[in-house]
């Protein structure tokens, strides 16, 4: 039995061609129906994304399978073929355990270590158990790719890091300040960039907020809508003594702070650190701000140089999240593998027969006076008993062989009888556990 | 006496590992370790205390009088306070630079005579357990007030020149770091007080007088007053930060020159050779 994976992503398609492909969240029941119905196609799944398009599948045949997807994928957006081929990706076997784990631990992301694109799995997932296209196969396999999801984020720092902006500046100030909930914020320039920022920083815990700008009304404008004060602009350098994070864009042709106020408002701190983060172009703090001491001056460039670092810094957990990844696949590789018949058909003989010898061993040492024809007709016996008990559950496991239900009586009969095996998951299989991911 | 230095030599190997493992994780980030090298490090403060008690009850003498005990009693303090401090701020990557320390303390201590000072009536005082527990309690959070300080302008210069090392997402904020060095300065202070004001009396029960310009008395006394003005500056002008850090870190280093520099260069009732006076 093989997973078969074709689709695109932001890595092969522009974004011209994503849209084309892209399947609509609220009617997804028709493409997952045709999905299932094409020929050799045991289970099918839909992952449809603003970055990718991919089509899971199970079947016996995965050339031929994935042959049909493409040709699917083409015939169901009316698209022709040829357009399409050169940006698809297809994957087999191990090659799609390691895809579709990689996918949800979000390395194969636009922005490595984005947390949306778990969700998003899971919701695709979520459409397939609905219309009861995913069958035992897919069960296990989406349920282990969120369990390495989970690992992933859990023991690596790859989401760890801001990558935007605004949530640089926050994370900067968190190695700053620590905690941010007793800490007030100035903005200065009613602009949106700033109230942007300050909302974030809100949203982390600061609840003190000024607003100062040229025209009084649209301070007080904004400081209404963040509950905060607005406070004269020709006069903000005095309530700075009592700011410790400050936002600024204005229009200002010139500095509107300097470095020598800067020195003023600090001693009137007693020294307590200040975060000053200039969004404004051209600037609205002198930079020689920045070397006062206990005082951070973060231009833009500055804040995006942060996001670069914390880029670099994700590509080197995403390189331990690689190796978790590596690890995984084998467990479930290996389970995938005994779900064939004809192994689990010769374990089943195999251990039948091994308690067979047993019995007849202890029955043979207890009846130590029997003849050799009595022993004969007794081997004799149990070996019928033991053909008549296996008749059936190997009728049925050759038959399911021909029909979709083949991989539920193997791993049926690999539990019951307790057959060597698998033991592909390390976890129970739970019903979907809906943690809120942004999406 | 093979008792305790085979607790010794225990003790050592489990710091020795307990570092490894702190280095570790802070290098390759993996949380887990810390943990364990925290874990590792509790046994051995605990063989560390057998240790020591096995000496005293070797000697007779509180293990404290060569210099081979009294670094390892200084490493004993240190890690101590660390787990003490740990327990409150829960940064592991303090221990990273803690425990090295500690272990730098009990490598000095292998190295140094290992025989134990001869009896001296002068050391039979209730004073001298007193005036040492009291000065290494002083050194060891003073040590890592030094260590945090060291951190501090690691994380401060990051900050400042906005260009960050992977160091940077493993150091504890600035605020955290500034807190530790006040936290320290307000247990050390007194203690380091208490230190010298117990000594003053125990040399004045056994020499008749409290104070006698001796060189390691002089320059506890300058390291004194350098944390007297660190401890003014912070309450009364706001000093904090890199200033306060650089403080921490020169007056460890007093700290240590008044420790060892004094013994080695100078000589005096403390030296350990000659406890005589």
């Amino acid at each position: 039995m093989h997973i078969v994976i074709v689709g695109l992503s932001h890595k092969t398609a522009p974004v011209e061609i994503r849209e084309k492909v892209a399947f609509a969240p609220t009617a997804m029941q028709e493409p997952l129906r045709q999905l299932k119905a094409l020929p050799g196609i045991l289970e099918g799944l839909i992952v449809s994304t603003c970055n990718r398009v991919e089509l899971y599948a199970v079947s016996k045949d995965p050339s031929a399978a994935a042959i049909a997807l493409r040709r699917f994928l083409a015939e169901f957006h009316d698209l022709s073929r040829d357009d399409l081929e050169e940006h698809l990706y297809d994957y087999s076997g191990e090659g799609a355990i390691h895809h579709l784990f990689r996918v949800a631990s979000s390395l194969d992301s636009m922005v490595i270590g984005e947390p949306q694109i778990l969700g998003q799995i899971k919701t695709a997932y979520g459409y397939a158990v609905e219309y009861q296209t995913a069958g035992l196969i897919l069960n296990r396999f989406l349920h282990k790719a969120f369990s390495v999801a989970k690992r992933v984020r859990t023991e690596t720092g790859i989401a760890s890091n801001a990558v935007s902006v605004s949530f640089a500046a926050v994370e900067l100030a968190r190695k700053i300040f620590d905690r941010l909930d007793n800490k007030a914020v100035m903005i200065i320039g009613a602009g949106e960039m700033c109230e942007l920022a300050a909302r974030h920083f809100m949203s982390n815990g600061v609840n003190d907020v000024l607003v100062t700008n040229r025209t009084l009304e649209r301070a007080e404008k904004l400081a209404a809508e963040l509950q905060g004060k607005a406070v004269p602009f020709d006069r903000f350098t005095d309530d700075l003594v009592a700011v410790d994070i400050v936002l600024t864009s204005t229009g200002a042709p010139n500095f509107i702070l300097g470095h020598r106020q800067m020195d003023e408002i600090i001693r009137r701190r007693k020294h307590k650190p200040m975060f000053l983060i200039d969004i404004a172009v051209p600037r609205d703090i002198d930079p020689r701000v920045n070397d006062v001491d206990n005082v951070y001056l973060y231009d833009v460039d500055d804040l995006q140089g942060v996001v670069q670092a914390n880029l670099k810094e994700r590509k080197k957990e995403a390189r331990k999240a690689e190796n978790i990844v590596e690890q995984e696949i084998g467990q479930f590789a290996h389970w995938l593998e005994n779900l064939d018949v004809k192994p689990t058909i010769i374990a089943l003989r195999r251990k039948l027969d091994d308690l067979r010898r047993q019995e007849l061993e202890k029955t043979f040492g207890n009846l130590k006076d029997l003849s050799d024809k009595q022993r004969k007709s007794i081997e004799a016996m149990s070996n019928a008993l033991l053909n008549k008990i296996m008749h059936k559950p190997i009728e049925l496991l050759k038959n399911g062989q021909n029909n979709n239900s083949g991989e539920d009586y193997v791993d049926a009969i690999r539990t019951l009888f307790d057959l060597p095996a698998p033991a592909p998951d390390d976890h129970e299989i739970k019903p979907l556990d809906n943690e809120s991911d942004e999406s | 006496m093979t008792i305790n230095i085979l607790l010794f030599k225990t003790t050592l190997l489990i710091y020795f590992v307990s570092t490894l493992l702190y280095l570790v994780s802070v290098i390759s980030r993996k949380e887990h370790l810390g943990s364990y090298a925290k874990r590792v490090l509790v046994g051995g403060f605990a063989v560390h205390c057998m240790t020591i008690f096995a000496r005293w009850l070797a000697t007779d003498i509180t293990p404290v009088a060569s210099l081979h005990e009294s670094l390892s009693f200084f490493a004993l303090t240190l890690v101590g306070i660390y787990l003490l401090f740990d327990h409150y701020y829960r940064a592991a990557i303090l221990g990273a630079f803690i425990c090295p320390l500690a272990l730098v303390l009990m490598i000095g201590s292998t190295v140094a005579p290992q025989q134990p000072v001869a009896s001296n009536p002068i050391l039979d005082s209730w004073w001298f357990p007193v005036h040492v527990s009291l000065a290494f309690l002083g050194h060891a959070i003073f040590a890592v007030a030094g260590m945090a300080g060291i951190m501090y302008l690691l994380q401060e210069r990051m900050v400042k020149s906005k260009k960050f090392s992977g160091l940077f997402y493993r150091l504890p904020s600035l605020d955290v770091l500034d807190n530790i060095n006040y936290k320290c300065l307000t247990f050390g202070f007194p203690l380091m007080t208490m230190g010298i004001i117990s000594g003053a009396i125990w040399a004045n029960s056994a020499w008749g007088g409290y104070w006698r310009w001796d060189p390691k008395e002089t320059w506890a006394l300058i390291t004194w007053f350098l944390y007297a003005a660190l401890l003014h500056g912070r309450l009364t002008v706001g000093w904090r930060g890199r200033r306060a850090a650089i403080f921490a870190i020169i007056g460890f280093a007093c700290l240590l020159f008044t420790f060892f520099g004094v013994n080695m260069f100078l000589s005096g009732v403390h030296s350990f050779s000659d406890f005589a006076g």
